[in-house]
């Protein structure tokens, strides 16, 4: 479990913000690598030539696969959660992948660090998705927005039932946003590690026992690493497209 | 699990570096960055769409100009075609006239001959009443001893050549 331990960095343990403690740690590291690595990722796309090289036809992807989600789960009023949806997806996902970087760092003393296995990221994500969707939802149609808990055709007397199970349901969507992908993120990372412990231990205890337990471990652990890359990238198409579910209600209403 | 272990220590400070760096990362890279690889990916499109307009203008302009080359091509053979049967009717209309006037020589020629010759069996016809009424003269004479004279025998020539 020490890969989820967040420590300051730098000597910055005491640093405060209006009596809040904002030491800059491990966790805050990341996201900055995260941040940078995204930052020149999407500048190496800004190239803006009319024959793409294939570093910006890769950028392009990446927009293009953000706008055609929204353009399908919203519609052309889609168009401008771009921006928000784009950083959404990419921060998560480079965090993701940045986050199972293996053996050389490790080598040279730096361990990456997951910060979307914390549920006080993943939860600050969501709810200030939840809080878009709010605003948006009460702006855009005021107190009608109360219809969305009462679907289309729902019988009379059922609308107090209904509206309360919907509500509930909805008041959830944080919730369930910020867990899945911190869940996720930390099972995969344990399974890893669980994995990892068996090699080594079972190498300890001798040859025999290494090639018998520690050899298929491994094996199963570089699989177990192909399907973290592959949960790395869901977990954040999951988060961006539910997130434009979720708008898309705020939007259209139902 | 450090994640709840840690929980009191470190949220104020994991709030403050996600708000800082997630904030700098959408107004930097997500408002700043990504509008302008749309519109280089819109625009892209743009000119591609142009591009394809404008050689399907080009193609159609062609098709209009070939159709007109077509038109121009067909109406010069259409001339052409006239301009032959034109020579052709000419030249048999002169060769009928010349034949009509080689024909009228002939037929000029053949009828002045015509006329000769009848001239000519008139001609002889007389002369065969002549001779003949001379003859009877001197037959009557030398058989009955008679003198009839010209007029007489030469009526009676004609008399009887008429009935002969």
């Amino acid at each position: 479990m020490h890969q989820f331990m967040i420590e300051p960095m730098f000597g910055s343990a005491n640093w405060e913000l209006a009596g809040f403690n904002i030491a800059f740690t491990n966790s805050a590291l990341w996201m900055l690598i995260a941040a940078v690595a995204l930052w020149a990722f999407v500048l190496g796309g800004l190239k803006r030539e009319l024959v793409p090289g294939r570093w910006q036809m890769a950028v392009e992807v990446f927009t293009g696969f953000i706008d055609d989600m929204l353009e399908a789960n919203i519609g052309k009023a889609g168009k401008k959660y771009v921006p928000y949806i784009f950083s959404l997806f990419m921060f998560i996902l480079f965090a993701n992948l940045l986050g199972l970087i293996p053996l050389p760092l490790a080598m040279a003393g730096l361990h990456a660090f997951t910060f979307t296995s914390h549920f006080t990221i993943t939860g600050v994500l969501a709810i200030m998705t939840f809080a878009i969707v709010l605003i948006i939802g009460f702006a855009k149609h005021g107190l009608h927005f109360f219809s969305l808990f009462v679907p289309h055709g729902t019988p009379v007397p059922m609308i107090p039932l209904i509206f309360v199970i919907e509500l509930i349901s909805f008041l959830f969507r944080p919730f369930s946003l910020g867990l899945r992908l911190f869940v996720a993120m930390m099972a995969g990372h344990v399974l890893l590690e669980v994995l990892a412990s068996f090699v080594i231990d079972s190498s300890n205890a001798g040859a025999v026992w290494g090639l018998a337990i520690g050899a298929p471990a491994f094996v199963l652990m570089l699989a177990i690493c192909a399907l973290e890359i592959l949960v790395a990238g869901i977990q954040a198409y999951v988060f961006a497209l539910l997130t434009s579910l979720y708008i898309n209600d705020a939007e259209n209403l139902h | 699990m450090p994640q709840i272990a840690q929980l009191a220590e470190v949220w104020s400070s994991q709030l403050f570096w996600l708000l800082v760096i997630f904030g700098a990362v959408f107004f930097v890279v997500g408002r700043g960055m990504v509008p302008k690889v749309m519109d280089t990916v819109g625009l892209r499109d743009k000119q591609i769409a142009d591009d394809l307009a404008a050689a399907q203008a080009a193609r159609e302009a062609a098709d209009e100009q070939e159709e007109a080359w077509r038109n121009r091509e067909n109406e010069n053979r259409a001339a052409a075609h006239a301009l032959v049967n034109e020579a052709k009717a000419k030249a048999q209309a002169s060769t009928e006239k010349k034949l009509a006037t080689a024909q009228a020589k002939i037929d000029a020629r053949a009828e002045e001959a015509e006329a000769r010759i009848a001239a000519a069996r008139d001609e002889a016809a007389a002369e065969i009443e002549s001779v003949a009424s001379e003859a009877a003269q001197d037959i009557v004479s030398r058989l009955a001893g008679i003198e009839v004279t010209k007029p007489a025998a030469a009526a009676a020539v004609k008399k009887a050549m008429a009935n002969g």
